[in-house]
């Protein structure tokens, strides 16, 4: 309730002028700004352009990151070798790289989606090799007693084992991707929602701003659901759903 | 035990054949785990092993079972294949009841797994638990499932380590029952690692006690089963076994 009546308040400031659409635009108005941007056409495009970045850029993310995960946590010397620089790299505020960024791979699509794909290395690598190092040895045991080799092992016993940990990695990944992709799209994009923020900041208008911001959070909220549906999927003989 | 029956001929015939088995942990002047044992298990026999805990049993299972190297001066020759119910079930609990059970299968008869799995599952009477997902079992029904997933690979030695040891006291009785069914249908031999001499003394065939790393008591048990706890021949073979395990519950 109280959200509702949160809007019904700013719906009624704005149209006593006690909010100016300078500071902030009326929901009203950002509701007709947004149809009038879809039907035109420009929102999907814009919407399109970023979700690719995001597509682009969480598949290489999510690549390296699970590759590296499988080194670090399938032997010990790939532990010795890709955990510390990954571990050191980490500490490192990966937006603070966006002017390095722009010196490498100048200010067209590359450093964007390159932006994307190191913030969601992190998360999935820190998850999918904790996963991996957290499978009860018992039951690799177990599988060895019972004639697994090595790929028995990883396929029946390793790899669903760790599956809990790497969907929270995918999560948090997710997360991190739209947070990667709003920064990177401040740096002279010519297209995107990024882009579409930037512009009309130009020319003063918050609805647009407004209109930008909620698609952010529509995608963000979307992408969480689409982990969620995987979790319950993929995740039914755990015992928290087994329950319900 | 004549000790030197198989000394010729290892795993002859089915037979289960350990000689001059030694581990030690540590510096090589420590004392050994494992002492120079020897162990005999003829096809189909049914023998319970019975130790403190630190005296060996562990090493030993863990030995037969192909998770510890056997030491280049000892003859470990087994029946194959080796099955193992464990302690605690070790299911895997991303996969259904019948998937687990399928698991024990070898290789090579993985075409008909779902066939193989129902018929073992029927066996310990959870045919009606086939997609059940490990986690909403009972302990005694996991269990039970950890039997049919050893079963199913119809194996020449049967290691049980401790398998009922987790299960209340009722539970555990009606799985000394099953496992004795199986084990007169199926007549793999048997090895029973426990610390329960009752345990021991209703189920097997031969009970040895285990101490120091070597074998220091082999009582053969000729009774008929099911095996009666209150007759005093029952009495007698378990505090002799007491005795031996450094236990005296009444003066003799």
């Amino acid at each position: 309730m109280s959200p509702l009546l949160l809007v019904l308040a700013w719906q009624a400031a704005s149209t006593l002028g006690l909010l100016s659409p300078r500071t902030l635009a009326s929901p009203l108005q950002i509701l007709l700004t947004g149809w009038g941007l879809l039907a035109s056409g420009e929102l999907p495009w814009h919407l399109a352009v970023s979700l690719g970045r995001v597509a682009a850029g969480l598949l290489i993310g999510l690549s390296v990151g699970a590759g590296l995960a499988l080194i670090a946590g399938l032997s010990r010397l790939g532990e010795d070798v890709v955990d510390a620089p990954v571990q050191m790299l980490r500490t490192l505020p990966f937006l603070a790289l966006v002017p390095l960024f722009i010196l490498w791979f100048g200010i067209g699509e590359t450093p964007k989606i390159a932006l994307v794909a190191l913030g969601t290395a992190f998360p999935i690598y820190l998850n999918l090799f904790a996963g991996i190092r957290g499978v009860e040895p018992k039951l690799a045991e177990m599988g060895r007693v019972f004639g697994l080799d090595r790929r028995g092992l990883l396929r029946h016993v390793v790899l669903p084992g760790a599956l809990p940990s790497a969907l929270v990695g995918l999560r948090y990944s997710l997360g991190v991707a739209w947070l990667s992709l709003v920064v990177a799209e401040q740096v002279n994009a010519s297209a995107g929602i990024g882009y579409l923020i930037n512009d009309a900041r130009d020319f003063l208008r918050t609805d647009v701003i407004m209109v930008g911001l909620v698609l952010y959070a529509l995608l963000g909220l979307l992408a969480d659901g689409l982990v969620r549906v995987l979790e319950c999927r993929l995740l039914a003989w755990r015992p928290a759903f087994v329950r319900s | 035990m004549d000790a030197n029956l198989h000394l010729d001929a290892p795993g002859r015939n089915g037979t289960a054949h350990v000689r001059h088995l030694t581990r030690r942990f540590g510096p090589a002047d420590a004392r050994p785990v494992l002492d120079a044992l020897d162990l005999d298990i003829q096809p189909g026999e049914f023998v319970a092993l019975l130790g403190a805990s630190g005296s060996g049993k562990t090493t030993l299972l863990r030995t037969l079972a192909g998770l510890d190297p056997v030491p280049e001066d000892a003859v470990v020759a087994l029946p194959r294949p080796v099955a193992v119910a464990f302690q605690q079930p070790l299911l895997l609990p991303w996969k259904s009841v019948w998937r687990n059970v399928a698991l024990g299968l070898p290789e090579d008869a993985r075409g008909d797994a779902r066939a193989r799995a129902e018929a073992a599952l029927a066996e310990v009477g959870l045919s009606h638990r086939l997609d059940a997902w490990p986690a909403t079992l009972s302990g005694g029904e996991a269990q039970r499932v950890a039997l049919a997933r050893a079963l199913v690979r119809e194996p020449g030695l049967l290691l049980l380590d401790e398998p009922f040891a987790a299960l209340d006291a009722l539970t555990r009785l009606r799985m000394h029952a099953l496992v004795l069914d199986l084990w007169a249908r199926h007549r793999p031999a048997t090895l029973l690692v426990t610390h329960d001499v009752d345990e021991a003394v209703a189920l097997a065939d031969r009970v040895l006690v285990l101490a120091g790393g070597r074998i220091v008591l082999d009582l053969p048990n000729d009774a008929a089963r099911p095996r009666r706890r209150d007759t005093a021949s029952f009495a007698a073979m378990r505090d002799r076994l007491l005795d031996r395990l450094g236990v005296r519950e009444h003066a003799a």
